[in-house]
């Protein structure tokens, strides 16, 4: 049997902080062979990123870690710094979830590079440079030579993800330490970004750990997979076993959570209840919402950035209707629009029968009482200085002036109970819950005044997939009860299909599909709706292994450039960044099925 | 899976405590924890109650004028080259027209920190509000706003001092107002860049979209919100007007005789630094322990109020 890479024994990585010590990795025992790929699966504080800071060496000045970490039968775990760089970024490489802040911004991406090769393998700067220039190749960086001049900040996210790759595959590596590193990226970034690494194993014989809270991600690309929970590896098997024959309930737990895109309705799980009702609550036709950007110099002119390009949608009451989209493409603009917080440039927007952009600023707000939303971040969208019972009260307090404060208190203690928050809470802060109990903290707020529609903004995104799964039975369980409508925000495509009647997919402020939720899987006729389906990592090894891709090259263009709405309908093309471009026409294809105008595929 | 699932809810509910812990009460507890912070606060309430209460027990009142000791050295002064001795009652000596030092040190602190405390608390009050309307009206409103407290930055405030003076002749009050017009500059500034920040926050469109009003918003989010920084400021804020204050006074600008403040004693002091250097030490220590006083609880503070980016 071969010498594994890496080895590690007992490990044991503990904290310490003013709130005392903090056990965040308990006797971690793996190893890891000649080209394989271990993925990592645990949730937030699971201490998985911990464990492989500690490998190497990288762990926090308060952190201590103990045990032992044997690289090719070498001891290396708390070996000096200057031992370790030798083998850092040469032999073992890491990348990191946030691609920006680990690359020096004042260099440009080609110096980054040669710098890393010339330090470890000594090259001549040319010989360097050409190196440099064939892992920005190997990484699939278009125009390479170009890019090596240009600075972190020009690229994407996607891009610099590469080319933090890139720089981590310079020198040869033998072990490459992924931490997230898709998590920061759109779908349909992500499944190039895993592509690459995927071939990097198979070409490049490096062996990989992929560390993530994603088991979809996992799923496509490691041989062998462990999963942790606050600190312990609660199990570890090849990546069959623990997909289809999992052990712990914690494994089962999480692949329970995760959400399908190729199968909305899972037991266990609640699926939107059917809605029939036919009164139209709300009435959006041809909305626009334009940002006036100002480009270089003093006298340029200044540009309109197309956030919402001519969206319509009717929403019906009780129904919940799903936005998904990529960063960038307009579906928060749409939504705070909607709610009147942000003004818009033309069409129209009609709550019940009245026009919104045509009551007064007083109406507005007590139109707040039946329009309400859920925010993305539970944590930064609660005010750190008020208790959570203040914060609930609050859209009381302004849009129920005649309600007496006990009448409030009785309220809020209510709703916390509908939301699964104990009601003895009321006078604790949100830096006191977890991430989960804040978004039901933020659900409470937007319920409180019992509104017709929520809109929830990515309310699910940034929590852990078991925790997101609980906010999701939470949200389509207050919806039965209330019988209210929801607008629910997500770029994740199988959270929207799952709490969705029908799904709207948006391209850079534009409609490209709209389709009831069976639809819009089985029947994608978009070529966009299409690559983002399959770009839709499936916790299940097999589909993935099995999967068709259907891949977008490049990044999402820049929403200033106006020939970027006609990326599927190249042939209307007029090829000038500032020309006023064909717009694609949405055509019904079948009864409540619209797809946007594009060439075939 | 269970409602109550929630891995910190368990915990949570095992401790059902109603009441909840507050930043500030987290603020206090950390600020109590450093030891320079704390031992500068009891510091600087000894010096506060020995201002207030100290001239009621000494035996001479601040303007007792005793010509029979005149720069006289306290009796433990270690040099016997001085010129005269004060006797016992004297315990810091006495200044170039007989009177007690120690009665004068501690009138001059109730002047200087009476100084700090009031202007500082005018420009507290001239600034949050100011800084806090800008930051949150934003745009051209802010522009303007800024602008103009440039202007007033730009103006040399010893001139603008002496000018007042001038015209309206040197009165205690006139200091308040001269240091007070010069600090809020700068707590506008902070507080508006606070506000920038805050603003972008995702609670202030929660607030709006629960349809809390523009003057709501500033009162109960951002105010409460940019208080942590504000009051490390202030700490700071409090020695730069005692130092303002001192240097009015040195130039000859401040508080008129008999009264003092500590500025014009150590102006006093240093002109007879080599005679009788106690006329200038006491006073200035005084000052400077003072200042370091507020400086480290200021210093403590910022580490309690914003632990994570020490």
């Amino acid at each position: 049997m071969p010498q594994p890479i890496l080895e590690v024994a007992d490990l044991n990585v503990t904290f310490t902080t003013p709130d005392g010590m903090v056990h965040a990795v308990r006797d971690a025992n793996f190893h890891i062979d000649e080209s394989e790929c271990l993925g990592v699966v645990g949730e937030s504080g699971s201490g998985k990123s911990q464990l492989f800071l500690a490998t190497i060496g990288l762990l926090a000045a308060n952190g201590k870690a103990s045990g032992s970490v044997k690289y090719r039968g070498r001891e290396i775990l708390n070996l000096s710094q200057p031992r370790l760089n030798k083998l850092r970024g040469s032999k073992i490489t890491m990348i990191f979830q946030d691609p920006l802040t680990s690359l020096t911004p004042h260099m440009t991406v080609g110096a980054q590079i040669i710098e890393s090769l010339r330090t470890h393998s000594g090259l001549p700067y040319g010989v360097a440079e050409k190196r440099a220039m064939e892992v920005l190749e190997l990484v699939r960086i278009p125009e390479a030579a170009r890019r090596m001049r240009q600075f972190p900040h020009e690229l994407s996210g996607g891009m610099r993800q590469r080319v933090m790759i890139a720089m981590a595959t310079a020198c040869g590596p033998d072990l490459l330490i992924a931490d997230e590193p898709t998590t920061a990226l759109d779908v349909t970034v992500q499944a190039q970004i895993l592509e690459i690494m995927r071939d990097l194993k198979t070409e490049l014989k490096t062996a990989i750990v992929l560390v993530s809270h994603d088991m979809g991600v996992i799923a496509g690309i490691a041989d062998r997979v462990q999963v942790m929970r606050n600190g312990d590896i609660v199990e570890a098997g090849p990546i069959d076993d623990i997909f289809y024959r999992p052990r712990h309930d914690y494994t089962k737990m999480l692949l329970d959570a995760m959400p399908r895109v190729d199968n909305p309705d899972r037991k266990g799980h609640a699926s939107p209840a059917p809605t029939a009702k036919p009164e139209v609550l709300l009435n959006v036709d041809d909305l626009k919402v334009y940002f006036p950007v100002r480009g270089k110099g003093i006298f340029s002119k200044t540009k309109p950035l197309r956030a919402v390009d001519g969206v319509s949608f009717t929403l019906h009451q009780g129904e919940t209707l799903g936005i998904v989209g990529e960063s960038g493409c307009g579906k928060s603009t749409l939504a705070r629009t909607v709610l009147t917080l942000l003004p818009k440039t033309h069409g129209t927007v009609v709550w019940m029968t009245r026009d919104l952009s045509q009551i007064s600023e007083s109406d507005q707000r007590r139109l707040r009482k039946e329009l309400q939303i859920v925010f993305q971040d539970p944590l930064a969208s609660l005010d750190p200085r008020m208790t959570i019972g203040e914060s609930i009260a609050e859209p009381l307090k302004t849009l129920e002036r005649d309600l007496s404060r006990d009448a409030i208190k009785s309220r809020v203690r209510d709703i916390m109970n509908q939301v699964g928050l104990e009601p003895g809470w009321i006078n604790r802060y949100p830096h006191e819950f977890s991430g989960g109990q804040n978004q039901r903290v933020g659900i409470a707020r937007a319920m409180v005044v019992k509104p017709k529609l929520v809109i929830c903004d990515e309310a699910v995104s940034a929590l852990d997939v078991s925790i997101q799964a609980q906010i999701i039975d939470l949200i389509v369980k207050l919806q039965a009860d209330s019988g209210m409508s929801m607008i629910f925000i997500s770029h994740d495509l199988s959270v929207v299909r799952q709490i969705s009647h029908r799904v709207m997919v948006l391209y850079l402020g534009r409609v490209v599909e709209f389709a009831d939720r069976e639809t819009i899987y089985k029947d994608a006729r978009h070529p966009y709706t299409k690559a983002l389906i399959s770009a839709v990592p499936i916790p299940d090894p097999k589909a993935e292994r099995a999967k068709k891709r259907v891949r977008l090259s490049g990044d999402l263009p820049s929403p200033l450039d106006s020939r970027a709405q006609l990326s599927f309908l190249k042939s209307k093309l007029i090829d000038d960044f500032d020309a006023e471009q064909y717009r694609p026409k949405l055509i019904e294809v079948a009864p409540g099925h619209l797809v946007a105008e594009h060439d075939p595929v | 899976m269970s409602i109550t699932a929630d891995r910190t809810g368990e915990l949570v509910s095992r401790a059902l405590d109603v009441k909840g812990r507050s930043l500030w009460e987290d603020a206090r507890r950390r600020l109590f924890r450093n030891r320079a912070a704390v031992v500068s606060i009891i510091t600087l309430g000894a010096i506060a109650l020995m201002a207030v209460f100290g001239p009621l027990f000494l035996a001479y009142s601040y303007d007792y004028i005793d010509y029979s000791v005149v720069s006289c050295a306290p009796d433990w002064w270690p040099d016997p080259s001085v010129l005269c001795n004060a006797g016992g009652s004297h315990w810091f000596g006495t200044d170039s027209v007989g009177r007690d030092l120690l009665v004068r040190t501690l009138y001059g602190a109730r002047v200087s920190l009476a100084v700090g405390l009031i202007a500082t608390l005018v420009s507290l009050i001239i600034g949050v509000a100011y800084g806090a309307t800008a930051g949150y009206l934003g745009g051209r409103i802010d522009e303007l706003m800024m602008r103009f407290v440039d202007v007033l930055y730009s103006i040399p405030y010893i001139f603008l001092v002496i000018i007042l003076m001038v015209i309206f002749n040197r009165n205690f009050f006139l200091l308040f107002v001269a240091i007070g017009a010069v600090e809020w500059l700068t707590m506008s500034r902070i507080v508006r860049g606070q506000t920038l920040s805050i603003k972008q926050k995702e609670f202030i469109e929660a607030a709006r979209a629960s349809g809390v009003n523009g003057f709501g918003i500033i009162t109960r989010h951002i105010v409460p919100n940019v208080f942590g920084p504000v009051i490390v400021y202030v700490t700071l804020t409090v020695p730069a007007s005692i130092l303002a204050e001192s240097f009015l006074s040195f130039l000859g600008l401040g508080i008129q005789e008999p009264l003092t403040s500590w500025g014009v004693l150590i102006s006093e002091g240093a002109n007879q630094m080599e005679t009788a250097p106690w006329m200038l030490i006491f006073p200035a220590l005084f000052m400077a322990i003072t200042l370091f006083c507020f400086n480290f609880i200021g210093d403590g503070l910022r580490d309690a109020l914003d632990p994570k980016d020490r």
